[in-house]
């Protein structure tokens, strides 16, 4: 039996660069410890994958774009990026 | 003549709802239960948006609790004039609501703090700040893991030339707040964000002073001249 078409999207939500990341410093400062060196920078973001009814297209995409920029993620402080899975 | 009626909204995950509903009785107000779910303000003249973590704060802090049912008519509302004052949690909820600008991020530490903090009161022309002294020092518990305020440079800058800096933490910045930012007010001063907790501070017997009680006879004053 063929299932109704399901798109998977995945947001991908991170704090503007000039934001102070302190979860992403604390990574960044055991990495050392760890034996892996040679890392300045770590910034912690959030990932979301989404299902949506009907086919991976366009409107897909711009439907999991409305939904990013009005709840997962905050425009004030964070960046968003959309791709199909 | 009737007490002015200051509505508390209980979120689930709220919990300090019955602490600000007995400052504002102490201030001499009917404090008035208001519930999430509802699409109703009860016709209150003012409302408190309560400490908690609403919603779990999941996602992030008070980013659910903006889109509860009844945040529709408290927004509504607030730009129309309603004097509204979001504590901690209702101050995370204030600002995803875009009431306040911008947001409150987890603390630069990464711990949760809890403390009686030193502030200054920096405005007072606010709906509930207008009982105290410009520069006036209090001492009101915080108790956060998400109080860092941040915004852009240009906002901070439009907060501090119009004088929109409610409240500064003095001694220690106690999470990374910008510019020690402890309290916001909006252009028109009828919404107030602050983290530090007025309501656990109007009793000498419970709290570290009764400093905080200012921040609601200021509106209970303010709604009997109104």
């Amino acid at each position: 039996m063929r299932g109704a078409a399901v798109a998977r999207v995945v947001v991908d939500v991170m704090l503007k660069p000039e934001i102070l990341d302190p979860q992403g410093q604390a990574i960044a400062r055991k990495l050392p410890q760890l034996g892996f060196e040679g890392v300045p920078a770590v910034r912690q973001g959030k990932r979301f994958e989404l299902e949506l009814d009907g086919p991976a297209d366009e409107a897909a995409l711009e439907r999991a774009r409305k939904i990013a920029e009005t709840l997962l993620a905050n425009p004030v402080i964070e960046t968003f990026e959309v791709h199909a899975l | 003549m009737d007490a002015a009626r200051v509505g508390v909204i209980t979120f689930p995950g709220s919990l300090d709802d019955r602490d600000a509903a007995r400052a504002v009785r102490l201030a001499g107000a009917e404090p008035v239960s208001l519930w999430h779910a509802e699409h109703d303000l009860q016709g209150v003249d003012a409302v408190v948006l309560p400490g908690g973590f609403s919603y779990g704060d999941y996602l992030r802090a008070g980013a659910i609790a903006r889109f509860a049912p009844i945040m529709t008519e408290v927004i509504a509302a607030a730009r129309d004039g309603l004097p509204v004052l979001g504590i901690c949690n209702g101050f995370q909820v204030l600002c995803e609501s875009h009431l306040l600008p911008g947001a409150l991020l987890p603390n630069a530490g990464l711990h949760f703090v809890c403390r009686d903090q030193r502030l200054r009161l920096d405005n007072t022309s606010t709906a509930w700040t207008g009982e105290y002294r410009s520069g006036q020092e209090l001492v009101i518990p915080i108790k956060n893991a998400d109080g860092r305020y941040v915004a852009d440079a240009d906002t901070i800058d439009e907060l501090e030339t119009s004088g929109r800096i409610v409240a500064r933490y003095l001694d220690v910045n106690p999470n990374g707040s910008q510019n020690d930012i402890a309290g916001i007010t909006n252009e028109a001063g009828n919404v107030v964000g602050l983290m530090p907790h007025p309501e656990h501070a109007v009793e000498s017997l419970t709290g570290p002073s009764a400093d905080g009680l200012g921040f609601f006879t200021s509106i209970v004053k303010r709604l009997v001249n109104a």
